[in-house]
């Protein structure tokens, strides 16, 4: 068998046998449902502490107005005992009080007491139900102050709410619906998920090289091998590693996303979702309750489907790979010239700046893909991988993708030889400090 | 019929000069040592052997032939540094060095099991080495470097870490492999072992070659002309006998068998020595002292450090 091949099934079974690549892969999935399930059920969580609030109104207006809401329930005190209560709160039952001043008209301010730490919802809550009562009280009068009756009736057709859809023109002159949030989460995910895989895969080939250094088998596996053919297995065999897990992810993601939709999703559910989420969201804001289309959903999906997928995944695999194959052959040399952990951070550092870079400006470039920061970052070779992949999916020109690609491919070429040179000179170098100025020096050795 | 040759072989390291014009070249089935003071450059040849480093100038040779990449698999070189995968089974390991090698998968696991039978560790096959003594896991090494059944061995300090009794058996293995065929390039600072197993040496020292020869004849070249003579007699008479040729280097009396150290000058002979004692006491032994391996490396680095 050729020995690059060896090498790499050697390193892909070492890693995918490996205990922490199964527990991780597996979990991995489950452990982000399981935050994201966690999440959602806590938001949506219905709040199951009974509190009654006890109310004291110095307006004497609010009376009867105060009606029970989820789990809390309002109760109206006289003077006498809300002085009693403001000292005493604790061990009377009641969760907190309302203190509702006589100027609360002119002045928009009322107190509650508590000793706890107030849930948020609750406060919202209170400060709705006082306000809409007010703002109700106060139209009201201008409305017959006015003499006009139909007025709430005309005022209330005054509420509007525009919603702006977006249309890209394309060369051809058609017109396609583009979300520019979708393009933004789209751009932003892939950004990420370069930056994550390049560098941990990329720490893997680094932390593979330094182990054969450190343990010395590397002059026995050099005196049979190229060092060549070495970096070329591991490098091919890790990412191989990579793409399996994501293989992995995707699988299990897909039938997660079946099971998910069978046990939970029929149709009937799907619409009282859909109702509550428009509820929750009408009582927040009731101007956006008119909004809210129920064919929404329909169209979030229609500017998935409008970005330019074939596209983005070739992109997506093209920039994974190229700029793994840069970043791992850079962190593999770097492996081979340090023989101890501390260096190795000093040397990382340097190397993987711009992919840091990359990834602190990711923000930035998604909002604004078309401008210099965003262009530049995209185009240098080092940043590309990450910049350029967060601007994909907002259709940029040809020639841009076309330049960046073979600027990448071009550098990738020079660095994975560059590195071949200190990788081979650097394995068998041992108690040497080496800095950024002795590798340049390695690189003009000959043989 | 020479295996393996080095001709005019230079290498330069920054601004060291590591080898310096060597030429050595190996007979088939023999071991050849090579010798010399730490940082003399021996490891740097072994590894142009080994094509892991390439030689400013000079060409090397296998079987007649110039050497390329392709010959490596005839190699079988254990490094004086060496180690192991931790992590990895020794068993599995074995195996994968050796296909790295070119075995197939079929042959190495048989030629391993061998082995493995033979060094007493077969137990260990499945344990991982880290989980090994020093010992085992040299045995272990020692495997790998000859289980694929190269022509030319090299071993570079290969008694380090091992117990007298493990170092035996590691001896008698590279007699085995060399009366099976195998030719041995061997690197050690042990000079016991050199004249043990070494049926020429070549001595590096600063970069340069500075003695080449079969064992014998080096050790013959470095001789002082001492010899150790046993007698019955008196010492007076010998003294008296041997005159102003010859040096005395000691003479003990106390013993039944008188004994006697004498050095002679350059232009005299061993039997001129002999027919000069001869008429003065009875000779009950005569042997020359020839030095050992040891005081051949010393001497001779001695000299060219002088130079």
């Amino acid at each position: 068998m050729n020995n690059t091949l060896l090498i790499l099934k050697q390193e892909y079974l070492k890693r995918v046998k490996k205990k922490s690549f199964i527990i991780l892969t597996i979990l991995m999935p489950f452990l982000i449902a399981g935050v994201y399930g966690l999440v959602i059920y806590f938001s949506i969580k219905d709040d199951t502490e009974e509190r009654t609030i006890a109310v004291y109104d110095a307006t004497n207006l609010f009376l009867g107005e105060f009606s029970e809401e989820g789990t809390t329930n309002y109760h109206f005190i006289p003077k006498n005992e809300y002085e009693t209560l403001k000292t005493n709160l604790k061990g009377s039952g009641y969760y907190g009080l309302l203190f509702i001043p006589s100027d609360i008209y002119s002045n928009n301010q009322a107190q509650l007491f508590s000793e706890k730490q107030l849930p948020f919802e609750l406060t919202e809550q209170i400060e709705r139900k006082l306000s809409r009562f007010i703002e109700n009280d106060k139209r009201q009068k201008v409305i017959e102050e006015s003499g006009i009756p139909d007025l709430e009736e005309r005022l209330s057709k005054t509420r509007t709410s525009v919603n702006l859809s977006t249309l890209k023109v394309s060369q051809s002159g058609e017109t396609k619906k583009s979300s520019s949030v979708v393009a933004f989460i789209a751009s932003y995910a892939m950004g990420l998920l370069i930056y994550f895989f390049v560098f941990m895969y990329g720490a893997m080939v680094m932390r593979s090289v330094m182990e054969e250094k450190k343990s010395r088998i590397i002059e026995v596996i050099i005196s049979s091998v190229k060092p060549s053919q070495l970096m070329a297995g591991k490098i091919i065999g890790t990412a191989l590693v990579g793409l399996t897990q994501v293989a992995i992810w995707l699988v299990l993601g897909g039938i997660g996303l079946v099971v998910v939709q069978s046990l939970f999703f029929t149709p009937e559910t799907a619409q009282q979702m859909g109702q509550s989420i428009m509820e929750s969201q009408g009582q927040m804001n009731p101007a956006a309750m008119q909004a809210a289309q129920p064919n929404q959903v329909k169209e979030v999906m229609e500017m998935i489907g409008n970005l330019n997928l074939p596209l983005i995944l070739f992109a997506f695999v093209f920039y994974f790979l190229a700029g793994y194959l840069l970043y791992s052959a850079l962190l593999g040399a770097v492996g081979a010239a340090v023989d101890n952990d501390e260096d190795s951070q000093q040397m990382v550092f340097p190397v993987t700046f711009p992919l840091i870079l990359s990834i602190m400006l990711l923000f930035p470039i998604a909002k604004n893909p078309e401008g210099p920061l965003a262009f530049w970052c995209s185009i240098i070779p080092f940043t590309s991988p990450v910049a350029m992949m967060a601007r994909v999916p907002y259709e940029i020109p040809v020639w841009e993708l076309l330049l960046s690609m073979g600027l990448l491919v071009l550098t990738t070429i020079v660095c994975i030889m560059a590195a071949a040179k200190i990788y081979r000179i650097g394995l068998l170098m041992y108690g040497k400090k080496v800095n950024i100025k002795e590798l340049i020096k390695w690189l003009r050795y000959k043989g | 019929m020479e295996l393996f040759e080095a001709r005019n072989v230079n290498k330069v390291f920054a601004s060291t000069q590591a080898l310096t014009d060597v030429s050595i070249s190996v007979k088939e089935q023999s071991i050849f040592g090579l010798l010399g003071p730490n940082g003399a450059g021996k490891t740097t040849l072994i590894r142009i052997i080994n094509q892991i480093t390439a030689p400013d100038s000079g060409e090397i040779f296998l079987n007649g032939r110039k050497m390329n990449r392709t010959d490596i698999s005839h190699i079988g070189y254990l490094p004086e540094e060496r180690g192991l995968y931790k992590k990895m089974k020794i068993g599995e390991q074995a195996i994968y060095l050796a296909q790295l090698k070119g075995m197939s998968y079929r042959d190495a696991s048989n030629n391993l099991k061998k082995w493995f039978e033979k060094f007493d560790i077969m137990p260990w096959w499945n344990k991982k080495v880290e989980e090994l003594s020093k010992g085992m896991q040299q045995k272990v090494q020692f495997i790998t470097t000859v289980v694929h059944q190269p022509k030319l061995l090299i071993f570079d300090e290969p008694f380090s870490g091992f117990d007298p009794i493990n170092a035996n058996l590691l001896k008698k293995e590279i007699l085995n492999l060399k009366a099976e065929g195998a030719t041995i390039i061997f690197s050690t600072h042990n000079m016991g072992s050199v004249e043990e197993l070494c049926d020429h040496i070549a001595l590096i020292n600063k970069s340069k070659k500075i003695e080449d020869g079969p064992t014998d004849e080096i050790r013959m070249k470095y001789k002082t002309n001492i010899f150790d003579i046993k007698y019955r007699g008196e010492f007076r008479e010998i003294d008296l006998a041997l005159g102003n040729d010859y040096k005395i280097i000691s003479h003990d009396e106390s013993d039944k068998a008188n004994t006697l150290k004498v050095q002679y000058m350059n232009g005299k002979s061993n039997n001129e020595l002999l027919s000069s004692i001869m008429p003065a006491a009875e000779i009950l032994a005569f042997e020359e002292l020839i030095p050992s391996m040891n005081d051949v490396f010393i001497k001779a680095v001695e000299e060219s450090n002088k130079n």
